[in-house]
């Protein structure tokens, strides 16, 4: 594989900003007075690609997944979402890109309170969309990850590989156009890491962009795709 | 149907035995709808409501009863004659009597006799009083059409006139003394909700950023999923509308009770040593339709101050949590990968 990272700037901007869902050119990030977490950070992510984002403990994933997800500001640098400036979108107008990107944490966030169907179809319900309209969806989705049994069941009853599930199947019920994951494998046996993956393979076959962050050596030899690669705030691809 | 739920392989009907579609359960609120947290805010409430309640029966029984002595003072004016050397009591009464009814806006005139001075002097002269032996002034009592009172200065004038040893007590500074204690009541009561409601509000302000914190975890979700401020806001206002409603339910309830159990135990013992003494002191505890109104507007207005305290704290609150979150520079606590 050869690191592009290093690829001539005005070069890289031509090739992907035309089909690129998010831009970063140039970021950097430190929290507080601390070290630079982030430096000179610059890929993009085209529509429809596919790619794990990795690197040691402490390169700065997390990091990274919340700069994709605008849920943090970068201390320097340029970064575009769906063709915005993000530092020009007022933070008013940020839930509504948010929408448009998908997240599944290593942690699961499920509200405990909630049943397994309740909770895939919350990003629904923030929408205001009345429960008619998206039940039949929510069921349906909660079928393909094989959780069409489950759905009146709170998180606490649910295994470690569900839980992941119905993450999953929360980050997929608005047909975001990114998913971003973070260590989606982390905390499941290898027979269901393999049908995770197989799903987000799937879901990328119908045209949804996708990042797992993973530290998962064995599930990135699964399938050739390209890898991002975070080293002390560096980031190297490899197509 | 979604894209993905349209791609997605088709079940073999024939492959699978048929099965009862499975039923989702009510849809349950995005906050858990009860905690210790949340029934302390709704005792707190029900007793700021119910002191609230309290404080505005109390004003209005007190108006109720300025307005009754009010009304009753005002109905009838006394003249009183100075007794004199010389000076025909008796006739000088009748006369004062005569000259006062001949005023528009007087009703009937009452000479109070001796008997009847007598009694109202046996408290400080002692029983068996012989009126004729001592210089005590005589009263004739007038009573007057509330609506269409008398000119008094003229009245004063005239007897001033013709009687020099009358004078008139219109009882004005009865009157207005009642009405500056009645007004000084509203004022107080007045000055007590304010503060009882703004303790509400600073209880419901900490409540609010208690449960906000309690429910960080929730708020960070709603987040991740595209939550605009205004759909958590609502989720916590309904929460703090349904925890308050109750609350002021409650003391609402509690206070009109009160007054009703209050009111029935005065009717009951009426002419009782206990009874006379508590209406002596507080007037009657009855508080009519318009103080039970009082009390329902008070239960409402304590909900929606609280829902409103609720909505605008958790807006501010998110948006403390929004910028914190966002600004690398101070997202004190957060992981630094």
């Amino acid at each position: 594989m050869t690191p592009v990272a290093e690829f001539n700037l005005t070069e890289f901007r031509s090739i992907g900003r035309d089909d690129a869902l998010i831009h970063f050119e140039n970021v950097g990030l430190r929290y507080g007075m601390g070290p630079e977490i982030l430096r000179d950070v610059t890929f993009d992510i085209p529509k429809r690609s596919f790619q794990f984002l990795t690197g040691p403990s402490g390169a700065g994933k997390t990091t990274l997944l919340r700069l994709l997800f605008m849920s943090l500001q970068p201390t320097r640098g340029l970064i575009t979402m769906f063709g915005r400036d993000l530092s020009q979108i007022p933070r008013n107008e940020l839930p509504m890109l948010r929408r448009r990107v998908g997240i599944v944490f290593q942690d699961f966030r499920l509200l405990e309170h909630l049943t397994t169907y309740e909770n895939v179809a919350l990003p629904l319900r923030v929408r205001g969309k009345e429960e008619s309209t998206y039940q039949k969806d929510v069921i349906e989705l909660l079928k393909w990850v094989g959780l069409g049994e489950r759905i009146n069941v709170l998180p606490p009853v649910l295994s470690g590989g569900e839980k992941q599930r119905v993450a999953i199947a929360r980050a997929l019920m608005d047909q975001p156009e990114i998913l971003l994951a973070d260590e989606p494998t982390g905390n499941v046996d290898p027979p269901m890491a393999r049908r995770l993956l197989n799903l987000f393979l799937e879901l990328n076959r119908l045209g949804t962009a996708v990042v797992i962050a993973t530290h998962d050596l064995a599930l990135m030899d699964q399938i050739d795709a390209r890898r991002m690669i975070l080293t002390e705030g560096r980031l190297d691809i490899y197509e | 149907m979604n894209e993905i739920s349209r791609m997605r392989p088709a079940s073999n009907p024939q492959a699978q035995p048929k099965r009862a579609e499975m039923r989702v359960r009510p849809t349950g609120p995005i906050l858990p709808p009860s905690n210790i947290q949340g029934n302390a805010l709704m005792v707190v409430i029900a007793i700021m409501s119910f002191l609230a309640c309290l404080t505005l029966g109390a004003v209005s029984m007190v108006r109720a009863t300025a307005s009754s002595w009010e009304s009753q003072i005002s109905r009838e004016v006394t003249i009183q004659i100075k007794p004199q050397e010389g000076l025909d009591m008796e006739a000088t009464l009748k006369k004062a009597r005569d000259l006062a009814l001949t005023f528009v806006g007087t009703k009937q005139g009452t000479i109070m006799d001796d008997k009847a001075t007598a009694r109202l002097l046996e408290p400080w002269l002692g029983a068996g009083l012989d009126l004729k032996e001592l210089p005590v002034p005589r009263l004739v009592i007038i009573t007057i059409d509330e609506r269409n009172p008398p000119d008094f200065r003229a009245m004063r004038d005239l007897l001033h006139a013709e009687i020099p040893q009358a004078f008139l007590d219109d009882h004005r500074t009865w009157v207005d003394r009642l009405v500056s204690m009645a007004h000084t009541t509203v004022l107080i009561g007045t000055g007590i909700m304010i503060l009882v409601f703004v303790a509400m509000i600073l209880t419901v302000i900490f409540a609010t950023r208690g449960a906000l914190s309690g429910n960080r975890h929730i708020v960070e979700v709603l987040h991740f999923v595209g939550a605009e401020g205004s759909f958590v806001a609502t989720e916590f206002q309904k929460h703090f509308l349904k925890i308050s409603l109750k609350g002021s339910a409650a003391g609402g309830a509690l206070a009109a009770l009160l007054f009703a159990s209050l009111g029935l135990w005065q009717s009951r013992s009426i002419a009782t040593p206990e009874s006379d003494q508590a209406t002596a002191l507080f007037g009657t505890f009855t508080i009519d339709f318009t103080g039970y109104l009082g009390i329902l507007a008070t239960m409402i207005v304590i909900a929606l101050l609280t829902t409103l305290t609720a909505r605008f704290t958790v807006m501010r609150t998110i948006d403390e949590i929004d910028l914190i979150r966002s600004d690398p520079a101070r997202s004190d606590g957060l992981p630094s990968s």
